[in-house]
């Protein structure tokens, strides 16, 4: 069930530049499903900035009802959010959207997850969750340079972590698809979530494979009212178009025209 | 008596509080919200006779105290509508008005026609203002001589009354008012969106993919309050204002300008509660301003 609640901020803290962890406690947590889906955060008690922002869930903890979201503060409405203090509350609506099938990589099986910038943070759920069932996870995380990279100890605590920075000043220079393309690795299934070209990309370069795949889009309500943030479907599907807050954020790989 | 409640033609509202047409689907997300036969009436997201699917994106974004939408109406089309939503709506005790979009008057007309023939519809809005569509829409909400015969038109097939939803991106918003009065219409609902464009810094070419999008939100109220201010002095039918309403406050705002029920688009999106709430906070409203009923707010401002 989706719930609007004044989540208490636990923990607020800056990990790389310009990107903060933000750790929340509340009702809401229980109510989560699946990695990947998102809360939408009211920056301000007034009506300026007016719009929510839609952010991923990075990792549980529901026996202290805690969530943790992971965000670039860089536009009005993040950076207003990035001066919350612990104690202080924020007002947020979900959990929305459906996320990661974690049941579609089974048990001794290996999933590789591709993330790139801001589309990382729910990777780490999904992969705290794919692991703890017993499936090898393999992740390639890619971000612009250094400053910005975030969790790889995390990640690597849970599985092979490679890194790609678009100025090479940490692991491989390039970008995600470049790791891809030199690592010879064989596994069932694949999870991304990262900016569009990159979906794309990585898309093309396992089409032969089964994968799931997170979008974003620009949104109004969040939860599927307002036609805000329809995608055009391939003809793979029976329907016209996909809504990215309600029937995603993940969907199939081949689903969403991109 | 309660003291919320409003008559229209048509339409018997327990408080004068109803969801903004395209601001509410059709009802089904905030059901997971909240009882819906709490508010007034429902205004349907706009049904066209065919499907559509609108423009491309991105097809919102974010401005000072409001946001632009250039959904472009889509909706899965009138024979959905009429066995998939009305239907679905019918298990609550609300009236449903229902937001009727074409291409040309023989569009609106048939939607018209079938529509006005559900139950659970007690009156029609003829939407003559949307600014993000080629055709239709709002060229007939710009001309008074089109937007009095096509009101004309869906009178003479409607079984429920119908109101003409008013465009704000006109000169003179009285001349169109008074045109489709004469035209037979019922009721004016007021305003839709303001044209307007936001770029992106970086870039220099707008957010939104069709350009430019309809201006919604607080940041429009002024606009909406001055426009049911004057046209509501000029007519001798009921206005259901709307712009940029997000609490109680809002409502006594344009209930005074001289509307006689409300409507809440965008801040739907902030606060999915937005409608109950208001409803739950007006008769502590009124005790503040020493009135019993609240229809003897409506008007207030013109008795200067
Ligand atoms: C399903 C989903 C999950 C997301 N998860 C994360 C996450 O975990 N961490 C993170 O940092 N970011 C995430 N994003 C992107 C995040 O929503 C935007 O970066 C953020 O809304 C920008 O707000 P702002 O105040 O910084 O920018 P502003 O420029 O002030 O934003 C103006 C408006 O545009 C919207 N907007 C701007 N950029 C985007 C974008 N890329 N996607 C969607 N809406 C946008 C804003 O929501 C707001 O309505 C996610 C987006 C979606 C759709
Ligand atoms: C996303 C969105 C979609 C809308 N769709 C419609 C529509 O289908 N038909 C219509 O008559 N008005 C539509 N409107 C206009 C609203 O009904 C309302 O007139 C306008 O937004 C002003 O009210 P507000 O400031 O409370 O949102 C839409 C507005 C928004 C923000
Ligand atoms: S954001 Fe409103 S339908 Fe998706």
């Amino acid at each position: 069930m989706i719930i609007q609640e004044q989540m208490k901020v636990v923990r607020h803290a800056e990990i790389a530049e310009h990107i903060f962890e933000l750790t929340l406690a509340g009702k809401l947590v229980g109510e989560i499903s699946s990695p990947g889906q998102f809360v939408h955060v009211r920056v301000s008690e007034t009506m300026e900035p007016l719009l929510r922002r839609p952010i991923s869930i990075a990792s549980i903890d529901k026996e202290s009802s805690q969530m943790t979201i992971i965000y670039r503060a860089e536009g009005r409405g993040t950076k207003l959010l990035s001066g919350k203090l612990s104690g202080e509350t924020v007002n947020v609506l979900g959990p929305l959207g459906n996320g990661f099938p974690v049941e579609e990589t089974a048990a001794g099986e290996t999933a590789v997850l591709i993330g790139g910038g801001i589309g990382v943070p729910p990777l780490y759920e999904l992969s705290k969750q794919l692991t703890a069932k017993g499936v090898k996870c393999i992740h390639i995380l890619g971000f612009q340079t250094d400053a910005v990279c975030f969790y790889e100890e995390q990640f690597k605590q849970l599985g092979d972590t490679y890194i790609a920075t678009v100025d090479g000043s940490r692991g491989t220079q390039g970008f995600v698809t470049d790791v891809m393309a030199q690592l010879h690795i064989d596994f069932a299934t694949y999870y991304s979530c990262g900016p569009m070209p990159m979906l794309k990309a990585v898309q093309a370069a396992y089409s032969e494979k089964k994968g799931f795949l997170s979008f974003e889009q620009r949104m109004g309500c969040g939860i599927g009212a307002c036609f805000a943030c329809v995608c055009h479907t391939t003809e793979q599907t029976g329907q016209d178009y996909v809504k990215v807050c309600s029937d995603g954020p993940v969907f199939p790989a081949g689903v969403v025209s991109i | 008596m309660n003291r919320l409640s409003v008559k229209l033609p048509g339409l018997e509202l327990k408080n004068p509080v109803m969801p903004a047409s395209g601001c509410f689907g059709f009802g089904k997300e905030y059901a997971n919200f909240y009882d819906l036969s709490k508010l007034g009436a429902i205004m349907i997201k706009a049904t066209t006779l065919e499907t559509r699917f609108g423009n491309p994106t991105p097809r919102v974004a974010e401005t000072a105290s409001g946001m632009l939408n250039a959904i472009g109406l889509q909706n899965p089309g009138l024979e959905s509508v009429m066995e998939n939503e009305l239907p679905w709506l019918e298990q609550f005790d609300v009236p449903i008005i229902a937001n009727v979009a074409g291409t040309e008057t023989a569009d609106y007309v048939e939607v018209a026609k079938t529509i006005s023939t559900a139950p659970n519809v007690k009156a029609l809005e003829l939407n003559i203002s949307c600014p993000n569509v080629k055709c239709g829409g709002i060229t007939f909400g710009t001309d008074p001589v089109q937007a009095c015969d096509l009101t004309a038109a869906v009178k003479e097939v409607s079984k429920v009354p119908v109101y003409v939803k008013l465009s704000p991106n006109v000169t003179d918003i009285k001349e169109i008012a008074k045109a489709v009065e004469e035209g037979g219409a019922d009721g004016l609902t007021m305003i839709n969106t303001l044209i307007g464009m936001r770029l992106d810094h970086k870039t220099g070419r707008p957010i939104i993919a069709n350009g430019t999008g309809g201006l919604s939100g607080p940041a429009v109220k002024p606009v909406a309050i001055r426009m049911v201010y004057e046209v509501s002095q000029m007519v001798n039918i009921p206005i259901i204002g709307m712009g940029g309403i997000s609490e109680a406050d809002d409502v006594i705002d344009f209930l005074s300008a001289g509307a006689s029920a409300v409507a809440v688009g965008t801040a739907n999106f902030v606060d999915p509660f937005v409608c109950p709430n208001i409803i739950e906070e007006l008769p502590a409203k009124l005790d503040d301003l020493g009135i019993g009923q609240l229809s003897e707010l409506v008007g207030r401002s013109h008795r200067l």
